[in-house]
């Protein structure tokens, strides 16, 4: 049949179709865009960070001399150098690998156990490293010998991973949901915190203020080493994760559907829980227990970038990195003279801010 | 052509036998088949045989494809609560097995398997805000873009209003028809199975009661055994066979 214009019905149905169509395709187009925007506006936003933190301390620099310091060292005195370079930078980039790995912990956590709750602190992977710690610092005991100014880190990283295989174990016996991994963590927590009174109740006065120190978590622990084995671990997990991408993302609508797309949740659940344990065992042994990052570094990204991992878990890694560079910042001109422990900060800090975000934001973020 | 056929396949949860030797005649595409039985008739567990996500006696055997994954599943259960637009869901399904670069031929598809099922304009709409219905013809658009050639789909218009249910039902039969894709549909409205398929399975506690073509599966007799239902069939005007249920027994 033809119209009055002469075009036929079904050329008239076939152009719909394509106007369809393509706004169908554009809207996804723009919103890759946006989202890549979005990941590029996190980077310039965590450099800047980055440069603010390496100006700050006792001695203050302007960001045009850290800049140069950067990037043109011979062009500043040699003390500068010194300061941003040695002294400073280890710090500052130890937050960012810190925060990201923390945060990629935490979203992936979330992400295979379907739970907003889940990350290191909420399974217990940083009671249990806070844990060995204390064992360190109160009584001197070491897990794995080894150089006495590693003896707390190593407990931290055993006891980390200790608690992560545990829960490992436990959650492939038959009938143990994801819920149940999240009761189990939560029970870990419990029984860590119990140890860590028990050890704080033994312990000398001097002892007890180390551990409490500990478990506020410091950046100020960080070293050259230490940088460079967080940013390994770091390094090495993100490809891996990247390579599950779109079954990470189809975990999301449950394991049912997951599994009519092809992907064997328990397999991934099982090969992302040991890499993530690894990620947070690393973190919490070299800076303490900071355990607001895990939580809401992810939520963060999930506000601003959806759940499509492509963009998800570079997102979550960003989102933690700059929380805990603007916490460093922030801990250091809070009360002017005094480092405070970032712990403190990011959670005093931080929580106002993502509950801001939370409330306000329109669509449902869970 | 592909090919299923079902030959003692029997499945277990622990000691509790769910299929006991299910044998079937071979299947082939182009075919509509649908699988009926009251509930926990084992209609799922069968889906989940034949795409080996449950591992039990018998041979499940597809043949005639060379593609590494002929078979596309729609679970019951549409999964709705991530932070995914409808089409990065779709997209989703599609690209499982790939490589992480989405190339425009993946976009094609969706587009094609949400135009399918006139979901187009929902392309945009978050999963989480969607209508059960909507989130069903979401959930067979995503066994749809793995562009399978045996499409198994679990009671996929429990949800939908009616023109909504004879929507896909139509469009599946023109699937199988045009595509030549074997096309099993776990149905719980007889009348449908009557009207658009071609062949049915009667399960009832993990047995097989009948299976052949859907009119000579279901009768009053099968109906009374299995359903526990009086009901008659007669032909209407123009010839095609309709359920009449009288009562339930």
């Amino acid at each position: 049949m033809t119209t009055n214009t002469g075009v036929t019905e079904t050329e008239v149905a076939e152009t719909r179709m394509t106007e369809t169509l393509s706004r169908g395709r554009a809207f996804y187009h723009s919103q890759v865009f946006r989202r890549q925007m979005i990941l590029a506006g996190l980077v310039l936003a965590l450099f800047f960070s980055l440069c603010v933190d390496l100006a700050l301390g006792p001695a203050r620099y302007s960001l045009g001399e850290v800049i140069a310091a950067l990037f043109t060292p011979d062009s500043v005195s040699q003390q500068a150098r010194v300061i941003v370079w040695e002294i400073r930078m280890p710090v500052a980039l130890m937050a960012l690998v810190v925060g990201a790995s923390l945060s990629v912990a935490g979203a992936q956590m979330q992400t295979i156990l379907s739970n907003p709750l889940a990350s290191p602190f909420t399974l217990g992977i940083s009671a249990g490293a806070s844990f060995g710690a204390a064992l360190g610092l109160a009584f001197g005991v070491a897990i794995i010998p080894a150089a006495i100014e590693f003896v707390v880190p190593i407990n931290a990283f055993v006891m980390a991973m200790f608690t992560a295989f545990l829960i490992h174990a436990l959650s492939l016996r038959r009938g143990v949901t994801v819920e149940t991994i999240i009761l189990l963590g939560i029970a870990m927590v419990f029984i860590f915190n119990s140890l860590m009174a028990l050890i704080q109740f033994f312990a000398s006065q001097e002892a007890v203020s180390a551990v409490v120190f500990w478990t506020m978590g410091s950046l100020t622990k960080a070293t050259w080493p230490k940088f460079w084995i967080a940013l390994s671990i770091l390094a090495l997990s993100m490809p891996l994760l990247a390579r599950h991408g779109w079954a990470l993302t189809a975990m999301r609508l449950g394991d049912a559907k997951a599994e009519s797309m092809g992907v064997n949740p328990r397999a991934l659940r099982l090969e992302v829980l040991v890499l993530v344990s690894l990620l947070a065992a690393i973190s919490v042994a070299f800076v303490g227990t900071i355990g607001f990052i895990g939580l809401v570094g992810p939520h963060i990204a999930r506000i601003l970038l959806g759940e499509d991992q492509r963009f998800f878990l570079p997102g979550s890694a960003l989102c933690g990195a700059l929380i805990l560079s603007v916490g460093s910042v922030i801990s250091k001109i809070i009360i002017p003279g005094t480092i405070v422990p970032i712990g403190i900060i990011t959670s005093l800090v931080g929580i106002p801010f993502f509950l801001f975000l939370v409330l306000n934001h329109k669509k449902a973020s869970w | 052509m592909v090919t299923l056929q079902l030959n003692r396949v029997s499945a277990r949860y622990g000691r509790r036998s769910i299929l006991e030797e299910i044998t079937t005649p071979c299947f082939q595409g182009g075919q509509m088949v649908a699988l009926l039985g009251p509930n926990a008739a084992g209609k799922s567990t069968l889906f989940r045989r034949v795409l080996g996500l449950l591992k039990g006696e018998g041979e499940v055997i597809i043949s005639g494809t060379s593609a590494e994954r002929p078979v596309a599943y729609m679970p019951q259960d549409t999964g709705a609560r991530a932070v995914l637009t409808v089409y990065e869901s779709v997209l989703l399904a599609r690209m499982q097995g790939r490589g992480l670069k989405v190339q425009p031929d993946d976009l094609a598809q969706v587009d094609r398997a949400l135009e399918e099922l006139s979901i187009t304009v929902l392309g945009e709409r978050d999963i989480g805000d969607l209508s059960g219905g909507q989130r069903q013809l979401v959930s067979a658009a995503q066994a749809l873009v793995q562009e399978p050639e045996i499409l198994m789909l679990d009671e996929p218009t429990s949800a939908l209003d009616l023109n909504r249910q004879i929507s896909l039902l139509t469009v599946l039969r023109r699937l199988a028809d045009e595509r030549q894709m074997l096309i099993l549909v776990a149905l719980h409205d007889l009348g449908h199975a009557l009207r658009f398929t071609d062949a049915a399975m009667l399960l009832e506690s993990g047995r097989l009661i009948a299976c052949g073509p859907t009119a000579e599966v279901i009768t009053p007799a099968r109906l009374r055994q299995v359903y526990h239902v009086a009901a008659r069939i007669e032909s209407c005007s123009k010839g095609q066979p309709q359920l009449i249920v009288e009562a339930a027994i």
